[in-house]
């Protein structure tokens, strides 16, 4: 797909179009072809009973389409999107208000690029009064009003009691003016006009696809592109997309951003880059080693309490003695022994029998004070310096001589992150000395061979190659 | 005339090196190392429960743990429940009820939401007559609230549509850290697994890594094509994954600075709202304005799963922390758990 310069926003963060544009741009782009003489979906008039039924094609005819041309692997994702354009209203079933797609022989006509939503129409209510009062005015039996139509006019005639005369008239004129056309060409634009409303008006229960969310709709710029009159005077149809339209220039930064960015990008440059290839083996190795814990991959041990009702899993948890598969992720490295409360417990009372604790305490006391309200923070830090760092501290710690100098000098003004430096060194040290020490140990081997409850059942899914196309 | 022009020549010339130097690493794509593993069998997750309540779209859905979450709906509510039994825990009136996002602190203590009345507001789960009441309103930003995540009981991180994120105290309802930088909307954010780091994602197109303790951008990575509106932590924690309205998520990652891979089929046109990576981050979901959630394996970027069931958009997702199922969270007012 080309870069449009749309796409990019200018240094106010606006851009011209609505995150909504860029979907219309590749529907248009899919319809378009939808449309092509050679290669399209073949439009024909279909003869019935005493009339003809102009420029439709059958729903099988789309699904097929879509499943020849677009990448597309099966018939439910082709009803998919084809529901999906059908809802914004690109092609519709025209004996139906639901936009929705059928893989039968179900009628379908395309919209005419006036009413593709890319053109930003917001109807007002006294338009779409208009529309259903001109129907009103048409004696054939198959264009009476629905149910919901029905009541949607008489509560528009109650809202808009004093200026019904005025939009008797329009619909009036409107009217008029339709019966002159040619009566072919009538029932086409029937049609359309009537899956525009039943985008912009939906029947009850179905989704509003024009609504934005309202994140986007705060940022969006360009209220005058808004069409919101659609039996006006305006003479601007358009019979090509309107979304593919270039943007005007973006704004320039000034001097004090670009020096900013050149700072920035001179940080950025000087900064190590791991080798690729090291990064995807080691992904490859993460997922691989974990993927025995992925529920979704693997079936956990007793059983997913989602799928069995058995929430024996979730107390195994929660309780003090952990289960063989919980002790062996104590192994992968020293975070999921960090991590896990009970990994944590088991560690220190490893390092406790051999008397060199301390490590461990200053850790998981100084992970505690980050998490302190900040009146007690100061207090903290002074009795964890008492504790650890402090000459003749009765919990020493070994630090390097400059995170020393930086601690010292940090207490004097305490906040969360005084023992930073000295947290990192220390975790570097258990990370290389006390954890490889506790993994090889006698009690956590034991912890490992401890007494299984029961099979230990853990089933792959088998993997299988994909055909991608 | 002459110093910009020179500036601007600076910039661009360092932004060209950078890509070099990415490129200089490029030894080998993820594509030709993984060439040898299987993709991951085709993943069927059905919806296990449905959760009942809300009146109006849902925005926004965060877990506490393994069956505790938080969802945040137009009908200005805050729900607290228990998906297990499909129990309301609480039901919590809001102010303003154009909310759009929420959050569950890790303590089960709190919870937080936000939206256009630009603040962020913490109400106490765990008060004395058992009550739920706001705690703090956190207000400062100048646009609406688009995302908040606790650090802790004390630390919250939000993001905004005036285009910064901030670090509050909450006890003190002070803004401890700004970090400015995006040139558009922050629509997201994301907390490192050692909640060192965080990573936003904006309209800017750019998602940015961040240093907690110092408010420094560390990196930004580029390559979107439009709005980024989801973002989350690879569970490694070394590389990020971002969902945006241009239809597909990337995967960057940080220790080799660039984009692995790109997650998207030209059969999916509409945007992405929300994703959460699987347990073991094999899997990723990612939900979409086309009412579906797509299931990518992330090493292989083929799609393997859809879930479909929702009427309208799927607006938020989010994984357990014990991995064992996913929750959606959709405009058609419905919250389901699917495994």
């Amino acid at each position: 797909m080309a870069k449009n310069n749309s796409l990019h926003p200018n240094s106010n963060g606006e851009t011209d179009d609505s995150p909504n544009m860029l979907v219309y741009r590749k529907m248009e782009d899919v319809i378009a072809r939808m449309q092509d003489e050679k290669n399209g979906i073949p439009i024909r008039t279909v003869k019935s009973f005493l009339s003809k039924i102009p420029s439709v094609f059958s729903g099988s005819d789309i699904v097929q389409w879509l499943l020849k041309n677009l990448c597309i692997e099966d018939q439910v994702e082709a009803l998919h999107l084809g529901t999906l354009m059908a809802a914004h209203g690109y092609f519709f079933p025209i004996s139906d208000h639901v936009l929705t797609l059928k893989d039968d022989g179900t009628f379908y006509r395309f919209q005419t690029p006036y009413f593709w939503p890319s053109n930003c129409w917001e109807p007002e209510n006294t338009d779409y009064a208009v529309y259903l009062c001109k129907r009103t005015m048409q004696n054939k039996a198959r264009l009476e009003l629905a149910d919901y139509e029905a009541e949607s006019l008489a509560r528009l005639q109650r809202a808009f009691a004093r200026k019904w005369e005025f939009i008797f008239m329009q619909a009036e004129a409107q009217a008029k003016v339709d019966k002159k056309r040619d009566k072919i060409e009538r029932k086409i634009l029937d049609s359309q006009e009537r899956a525009f409303w039943d985008v912009h008006r939906p029947v009850p229960g179905c989704v509003n696809t024009t609504e934005v969310d309202i994140k986007k709709s705060s940022r969006m710029k360009n209220p005058h592109k808004t069409r919101k009159s659609v039996y006006g005077l305006q003479n601007d149809i358009r019979s090509h997309s309107p979304t593919h339209t270039p943007a005007p220039e973006a704004k320039q930064p000034t001097e004090e951003e670009l020096r900013e960015q050149i700072k920035f990008w001179q940080a950025q440059l000087d900064r190590h880059r791991l080798k690729m290839s090291k990064v995807a083996e080691s992904l490859l190795s993460y997922t691989e080693q974990y993927s025995d814990y992925d529920p979704f991959l693997s079936t956990p041990d007793p059983s997913n309490p989602w799928i069995s009702d058995d929430t024996t899993l979730w107390e195994m948890e929660a309780s003090k003695e952990p289960g063989q598969t919980r002790v062996r992720r104590w192994g992968f490295g020293i975070d999921e022994v960090l991590k896990d409360p009970v990994g944590r417990e088991q560690f220190l009372k490893f390092l406790e029998s051999e008397f060199s604790s301390e490590n461990l305490r200053f850790w998981l006391a100084v992970q505690e004070l980050k998490r302190r309200p900040i009146r007690e923070v100061p207090t903290r830090v002074q009795e964890i310096w008492e504790e650890f760092l402090a000459p003749g501290a009765p919990s020493a710690i070994n630090v390097d001589s400059k995170s020393y100098d930086k601690t010292t000098q940090n207490i004097k003004d305490p906040g969360r992150y005084a023992f930073e430096d000295a947290q990192e060194h220390i975790y570097k040290l258990m990370k290389s000395d006390s954890y490889s020490r506790f993994i090889r140990s006698s009690a956590y081997q034991e912890l490992l061979q401890a007494k299984k409850k029961g099979k230990s059942l853990i089933s792959k899914r088998l993997p299988a190659v994909v055909q991608s196309c | 005339m002459g110093e910009m022009e020179q500036l601007r020549k600076e910039a661009e010339s360092l932004k060209d090196e950078i890509t070099a130097a990415r490129k200089a690493v490029q030894d080998l794509t993820l594509q030709d190392h993984v060439a040898g593993t299987a993709v991951v069998g085709r993943v069927q997750l059905k919806t296990r429960k449905t959760l009942r309540g809300h009146l109006s779209k849902i925005y926004a859905v965060h877990w506490g743990d393994s069956k505790l979450c938080v969802s945040a709906s137009q009908d200005g509510k805050l729900i607290v429940w228990d998906s297990y039994t499909t129990n309301k825990v609480h039901a919590i009136p809001l102010k303003s009820s154009w909310v759009m996002t929420c959050a569950y602190a890790p303590s089960g203590n709190m919870v937080a939401c936000g939206g256009l009345d630009n603040m962020c507001s913490i109400y106490n789960l765990k008060g004395k007559d058992g009550n739920v009441k706001v705690m703090r309103e956190l207000a400062a930003h100048t646009g609406y609230l688009s995302c908040c995540r606790f650090l802790n009981d004390n630390e919250i991180i939000t993001s905004s549509g005036d285009c910064t994120c901030v670090l509050w105290d909450i006890e003190t309802g002070s803004q401890k850290t700004v970090f400015a930088g995006h040139l558009g909307d922050c629509m997201s954010l994301g907390v490192a697994p050692d909640f060192n780091t965080f990573i936003s994602g904006a309209c800017d197109f750019t998602a940015k890594l961040w240093d907690i303790r110092d408010g420094q951008c560390r990196q930004t990575f580029g390559g979107h094509e439009s709005d980024i509106n989801a973002i989350g932590f690879f569970p490694n924690g070394n590389a990020v994954i971002t969902g945006s309205d241009d239809a597909s998520c990337k995967l960057y990652d940080l220790r080799s600075d660039q984009e692995l891979i790109t997650y998207q089929d030209s059969g999916i046109m509409c945007g992405v709202t929300s994703l959460a990576p699987s347990f073991s981050g094999r899997l990723i979901l990612a939900g979409y304005d086309d009412f579906n959630c797509n299931i990518w394996d992330s090493l292989k970027a083929e799609r393997v799963g859809v879930l479909s069931g929702h009427d309208n958009r799927v607006s938020c997702i989010g994984v357990t922390p014990d991995g064992m199922a996913c929750c959606t969270g959709s405009w058609d007012s419905f919250l389901k758990i699917w495994n």
